[in-house]
């Protein structure tokens, strides 16, 4: 089999895992882990009843000055590394306000195998439940090798904030190999289904139809059912050399959903930065 | 089957619509990304590993006799720049167009009916594909080799390439095509047992940005 045929088989596979039909195997020397977060309403604020730190993931309640919960992961060793299984599974209950953020960036990078890392995020919101999920960045270290989900279930009058921004090897480093799949479910239907693949030996990746050079790509998903219906595309930097967005509405649903590339993580979240103030202005 | 089908659905003299279109080569030849052969194969064979498989296996599942309506809502959300969804709406009605002229069939009807402002592309090329007693793998190849073949068709009016370096490169492409293709078929194989989300999803950020960049310009040659 061609290298290009092993590699869509391989993201076949990917997709196979990630509707449940095949749990991975894992790899002896990889650390499985999987941290959870419950967060409920109980008539007067958004409490957390369960806060189950596992593995790389420390969680820590952090202070509000409202209502809401918000939760940070400090990562408590190194990882992904090669052959690590890891899962954040965050719920945010009917009517409960939670934010999650992480206390710095995560790095994959190659670890004792070259044996692909999975990491994945799901993310559930029940009922006028607002959930925001605001992590610091994920480098691609030259080596590393990372499956990441995010498979992420609505109910139709819940909020989203979603922020994902992925920086391509470190300063004059080649990235590794990095496969996400980003999987939005609202009320049951498909909202969004996006999957990328960046990094040796992705055909194409790097080239003029893909990220033509930039490092650094992210996006930002904002679901609000009391935004208003009818949102035009905002364009962002055309032609940039220091990168270009666009924020564009979504078919399934009141949703706003910003793609950005950029050479370098900053500028790549002044672009994001850029793109929710549009989004939040009605 | 009839191969002779496979050759009239995949050829760009069918009245589908296509030649009108870049597949965002217009776009990338703006912003200089796309200016000889080499960059053109580039970019080509970034379109066909991302919206190129995507586009296949919605075909191949199509072909294979899934539920249209949810390959539709499954096509937009895989689709998340407006313009694109509308160039894909539009020339699955020229597509439709063209294929109950030629391959009439119930199933082309009924999407017809149920979709009349046009369903995604890709569907109506499936459904056609089956009406024509095709496989699903040769569906995602029609699907696969268009995806690659109409920015290559474009780029030679653009820049002033030489058809045949075009023509080369698309054969220096043809074995990535064909696994892209057969990723594709097996994907829409397993749809049956594991749901919708068994089709890929593969996505390139530039080909959404540029997209809608190029869908506000005032002038252009190509309408995508």
């Amino acid at each position: 089999m061609s290298p290009a045929a092993q590699l869509v088989n391989d993201r076949a596979a990917l997709a196979g895992a990630l509707s449940g039909a095949e749990e991975p195997a894992g790899h002896p020397h990889g650390v499985r882990a999987t941290a959870r977060i419950h967060a409920a309403y109980n008539g007067r604020v958004t409490t957390l009843p369960q806060l189950r730190s596992d593995g790389p993931f420390h969680l820590r309640r952090m202070r509000t000055d409202g209502s809401s919960a918000k939760v940070g992961i400090i990562g408590a060793m190194s990882a992904p590394l090669g052959g690590d299984r890891l899962t954040i599974d965050v719920t945010a209950g009917d009517r409960a306000v939670l934010e999650v953020t992480t206390a710095a960036a995560t790095l994959a990078l190659r670890g004792p195998t070259t044996a692909p890392a999975t990491y994945d995020v799901r993310l559930t919101a029940g009922e006028h439940a607002g959930l925001r999920w605001l992590p610091q960045p994920l480098i691609s270290a030259a080596g590393s090798n990372l499956r990441q989900t995010y498979t992420v279930e609505l109910a139709a009058t819940a909020r989203l904030l979603l922020r994902e921004e992925q920086l391509l090897g470190r300063t004059d480093e080649d990235p590794g190999h990095l496969v996400s799949r980003l999987l939005v479910r609202r009320a049951g239907r498909p909202l969004l289904d996006q999957q990328t693949a960046y990094g040796a030996p992705e055909p194409g990746w790097d080239g003029p139809a893909v990220l033509h050079g930039h490092r650094a790509v992210g996006q930002l998903l904002l679901v609000d059912p009391e935004m208003g219906t009818r949102r035009d595309p905002v364009l962002l930097r055309e032609g940039s050399q220091d990168g270009s967005a666009v924020l564009t509405p979504l078919a399934g649903g009141p949703a706003l959903l910003a793609t950005a590339v950029a050479p370098t993580s900053s500028a790549l979240r002044e672009l994001l930065d850029e793109a929710l103030a549009h989004a939040l202005r009605e | 089957m009839s191969r002779a089908a496979l050759l009239l659905l995949a050829d760009g003299r069918f009245p589908a619509g296509g030649h009108a279109h870049s597949g965002g080569v217009e776009a990338a030849i703006a912003h200089q990304a796309v200016h000889d052969t080499d960059s053109l194969e580039a970019f080509c064979r970034g379109r066909l590993h991302t919206t190129g498989l995507t586009m296949a296996g919605l075909a191949a599942a199509a072909a294979a006799g899934v539920d249209p309506l949810l390959l539709d809502d499954a096509a937009d959300a895989r689709t998340p720049a407006p313009a694109l969804r509308a160039v894909a709406r539009r020339l699955g009605r020229q597509m439709m167009r063209a294929a109950r002229a030629t391959f009439p069939s119930e199933d082309l009807e009924r999407l017809a009916a149920e979709r009349p402002q046009g369903a995604h592309q890709p569907l109506v090329l499936g459904l056609a594909a089956r009406a024509a007693g095709l496989t699903p793998l040769d569906a995602a190849h029609a699907a696969a080799y268009e995806n690659a073949g109409g920015p290559a068709t474009a780029a030679v009016r653009l820049l002033s390439l030489d058809p045949l370096d075009a023509s080369g490169l698309l054969a220096r492409l043809s074995s990535e095509t064909d696994a892209v293709a057969t990723a594709a078929a097996q994907a829409a194989d397993r749809v049956a047992a594991e749901g919708i989300d068994a089709l890929p999803s593969a996505s390139s950020p530039l080909l959404d940005i540029t997209g809608e960049q190029h869908a506000a310009w005032s002038v252009r040659l190509f309408a995508s």
